[in-house]
C-alpha cells in the first residue's frame, strides 16, 4: 500500500497536514501526535514584523464548529526563522510555511527572507477574514490575486500554494487567476465569514463582531469547492474544512483533492492528525487500493 | 511539566451543592500530576458542541486517582455534564495550564481569596499549604458552597454581595472589616475582583497571583485564543500577549494587564 503523494515535485509520505492556524509550528501538539508520521506540518501564519492580533474573546463555539478572529497574531519572520524552523527540522516531515502581510510588499519581505530556508513549500494567506488590512482583500478579486501571486512566483525558491477563501461569488474563477499567475498549487477553504449575538446580554460574541467559520459543520461547503475547483484547473488542491477522520479525508481526496489538512478537528481531538493518516489506510485496505493517488478525483 | 494527555475518565460521584453549582469527583490517573490552579479540559458527549470546556481543579486525589471538578453550569455544555452520573463517562484534556507557586508560599501569611466559581481551585491550594492561611471568599448570597471544606486548611471569612452571610460586600470589604493582613495573595475570581486585588497588593506592596480566564479553544497553546495583555514582551509571540492556556492561568498580578 502507497500513501505516497507529489505536489509540484515535493514528495509527501501521505497525504495529510496541518491546516494553518490550528497547530501553531507544531510544538503545543507534539505532545500527542508524532510529527514524523504527517506529510507536513503547515506553520500559523507569519508576517515580516510580529502582530498582536485582535481583542479577546477571539473564538467562539457555534453548531458543529467554532467561529476564530485570532487577526493572525504571529511573532514575525526573525523569531520564526530562529525557533520554529529549526524546531520543525527535527522531524521528517514537509514543512509549509504559511505566510501573511498587509501589503505586497510585507509579503514579498517574508518570501525573500525564507529564500535559503529548509522548507518545501510556501502557502500564501490571502484568505483570512479577520484582519482589516491585506489578507482576504488579494484573494476576493481576481486581478489583484493574480497580481500578488505573479510577484510572489517572481521571487519564491519554493513551490507557491495559494490558499483560497470561499468568501467570494465564485471560487473557481481565484482558483484560475491563481494558476494563471503560476501558482504551484491550491490549498482551499480558508474559514467562512460568521457571526454570533449573545442574546441575553444582546452582544455579539467576538470582540471582532466576525469570525471565520470552520469544522465539521463547513464541510460539505469545502467539498463542493474543492470537487468546482478540480473540475477548473490543473494544478493540485489541498482540501480542507472540517476534516477529523479517514472517512472525511477520503471525501476530500474523491472530489479531487491530492492532499487533505486537518484544522479546527485538532482542538476536537489533539490526535486528530495521525487518526486521518490511518483512517486513510483503513480505507485503502478496505477497498484494496494500491496507491492513495488512485483516489484523487475518482468520484463518479 | 508532565506529558498532556486526552483521557476517558470515569465518573465516581456527581452531586448538586449549590443553585448551578455541581461537585463531580472523576477517577482519572491524571490526578496525579494536578497541581493548584491548573485546569482540564472537559469535553461534551454531543457531536454539535465541539469545544472542551476549561474547568479548574478543586481536589486531586493522587492515592485514588481522583480528580475532583467543582463548575457551575453556563452554558449548553456544562448543562450537559451536569446530568452525567456515577458510572458515565467523560473525556478529559489534561493536564494543563501553571498553576500557584505553592512553594513561594512557604513561612508568609498568605490570603486566599475566592469569587464565585473561582472558589474551587483554593481548595486543593489550600490543602497543599502548610502555613497557617487566611481563606476570603465571595459569594452572590446564602447559597454558600466548599466553605465547610476550606474550613479544614485555614481561617475561613465569607462575604456576600447582598449581607444575607458574613460581611456585605465582596472579599475586599473582608480585609477591611476584619483589618486583616498578609504577605501574599493567591487569587480566582470574577475580573472586578482581580482588578481590586491587584490595585490593593500593588499599593500595600504584596506579592499577588492571580488566576484568569478567557474563552478557549484548543487549550494547549496552539490557537491563541486565549490572550490575555502583559506589561513584559511574552515570550511566544513577542507582542505583549500571553496565552491564559499555557503561560498562565495563574500570573503574578504585576505581569498582567487587567
Amino acid at each position: 500500500m502507497n500513501t505516497e503523494v507529489k505536489i509540484a515535485g515535493v514528495t509527501f509520505k501521505n497525504p495529510v497536514m496541518t491546516a494553518s492556524g490550528t497547530f501553531g509550528s507544531g510544538m503545543e501538539y507534539s505532545d500527542f501526535v508524532d510529527l514524523n508520521k504527517l506529510g507536513a506540518v503547515v506553520t500559523k501564519g507569519v508576517a515580516n514584523v510580529p502582530w498582536e492580533g485582535n481583542p479577546t474573546p477571539r473564538v467562539a463555539e457555534v453548531y458543529g464548529g467554532m467561529l476564530n478572529a485570532i487577526g493572525l497574531q504571529n511573532p514575525g519572520i526573525d523569531v520564526f526563522m530562529e525557533r520554529d524552523i529549526p524546531f520543525l527540522q527535527k522531524y521528517d516531515t514537509n514543512v509549509i510555511v504559511n505566510v501573511c502581510g498587509k501589503t505586497v510588499s510585507d509579503y514579498l519581505e517574508v518570501v525573500e527572507r525564507l529564500c535559503d530556508a529548509p522548507i518545501s513549500m510556501l502557502e500564501i494567506n490571502v484568505s483570512c477574514p479577520n484582519v482589516k488590512e491585506g489578507a482576504i482583500a488579494f484573494g476576493q478579486k481576481a486581478d489583484s490575486l493574480y497580481d500578488i501571486t505573479s510577484q510572489i512566483k517572481k521571487k519564491a525558491k519554493q513551490p507557491v500554494i495559494m490558499k483560497l477563501s470561499p468568501n467570494v461569488t465564485d471560487i473557481t474563477e481565484m482558483a484560475k487567476a491563481a494558476e494563471a499567475a503560476g501558482a504551484d498549487a491550491l490549498s482551499m477553504i480558508n474559514t467562512i465569514t460568521g457571526m454570533k449575538i449573545d442574546i441575553h446580554r444582546r452582544k455579539f460574541v467576538l470582540a471582532n463582531k466576525t469570525g471565520g467559520m470552520s469544522g465539521p459543520a463547513v464541510k460539505p461547503v469545502a467539498v463542493r469547492m474543492v470537487y468546482q475547483t478540480a473540475q477548473a484547473v490543473k494544478i493540485p488542491i489541498i482540501g480542507m474544512g472540517g476534516i477529523g477522520s479517514g472517512e472525511d479525508a477520503v471525501e476530500f481526496l474523491l472530489a479531487g483533492a491530492s492532499a487533505v489538512a486537518v484544522g479546527a478537528m485538532n482542538f476536537v481531538n489533539p490526535y486528530a492528525t495521525v487518526e486521518v493518516v490511518e483512517g486513510i489506510e483503513a480505507y485503502m485496505r478496505q477497498y484494496k487500493i494500491e496507491n492513495v493517488t488512485d483516489l484523487i478525483g475518482a468520484v463518479e | 511539566m508532565a506529558q498532556k494527555k486526552k483521557v476517558t475518565a470515569k465518573i465516581v460521584s456527581q452531586k448538586q451543592i449549590a443553585e448551578q453549582i455541581f461537585d463531580l469527583w472523576l477517577e482519572t490517573k491524571l490526578a496525579k500530576e494536578a497541581y493548584p490552579g491548573q485546569f482540564v479540559a472537559v469535553y461534551p458527549h454531543g457531536e454539535s458542541m465541539l469545544l472542551p470546556r476549561p474547568i479548574s481543579i478543586c481536589e486531586a486525589d493522587k492515592r485514588e486517582n481522583r480528580l475532583r471538578l467543582v463548575y457551575r453550569v453556563a452554558g449548553k455544555g456544562t448543562a450537559e455534564f451536569s446530568t452525567c452520573k456515577a458510572g458515565d463517562q467523560l473525556d478529559i484534556l489534561g493536564v494543563l495550564g501553571n498553576g500557584f507557586p505553592v512553594e513561594k508560599a512557604k513561612g508568609k501569611r498568605v490570603f486566599l481569596m475566592g469569587g464565585g466559581i473561582g472558589i474551587p481551585p483554593m481548595l486543593e491550594l489550600a490543602k497543599d499549604m502548610d502555613d497557617k492561611k487566611q481563606v476570603l471568599l465571595g459569594y452572590r448570597n446564602k447559597d454558600l458552597f466548599l466553605e465547610e471544606d476550606l474550613a479544614k486548611y485555614g481561617d475561613v471569612y465569607v462575604a456576600t454581595e447582598d449581607g444575607s452571610v458574613g460581611t456585605r460586600g465582596n472579599v475586599m470589604d473582608i480585609i477591611k472589616a476584619y483589618s486583616l493582613h498578609a504577605d501574599m495573595i493567591m487569587a480566582c475570581g470574577p475580573m472586578p475582583m482581580l482588578r481590586a486585588i491587584k490595585k490593593y497588593a500593588a499599593e500595600n506592596g504584596i506579592e499577588a497571583y492571580i488566576s484568569l480566564e478567557e474563552r478557549m479553544a484548543c487549550g494547549v497553546g496552539a490557537c491563541l485564543g486565549c490572550v490575555c495583555k502583559t506589561t513584559e514582551e511574552d515570550a511566544h509571540s513577542h507582542v505583549h500577549n500571553a496565552r491564559i492556556c499555557t503561560e498562565g492561568p495563574v500570573f503574578e498580578a504585576g505581569e498582567v494587564d487587567i
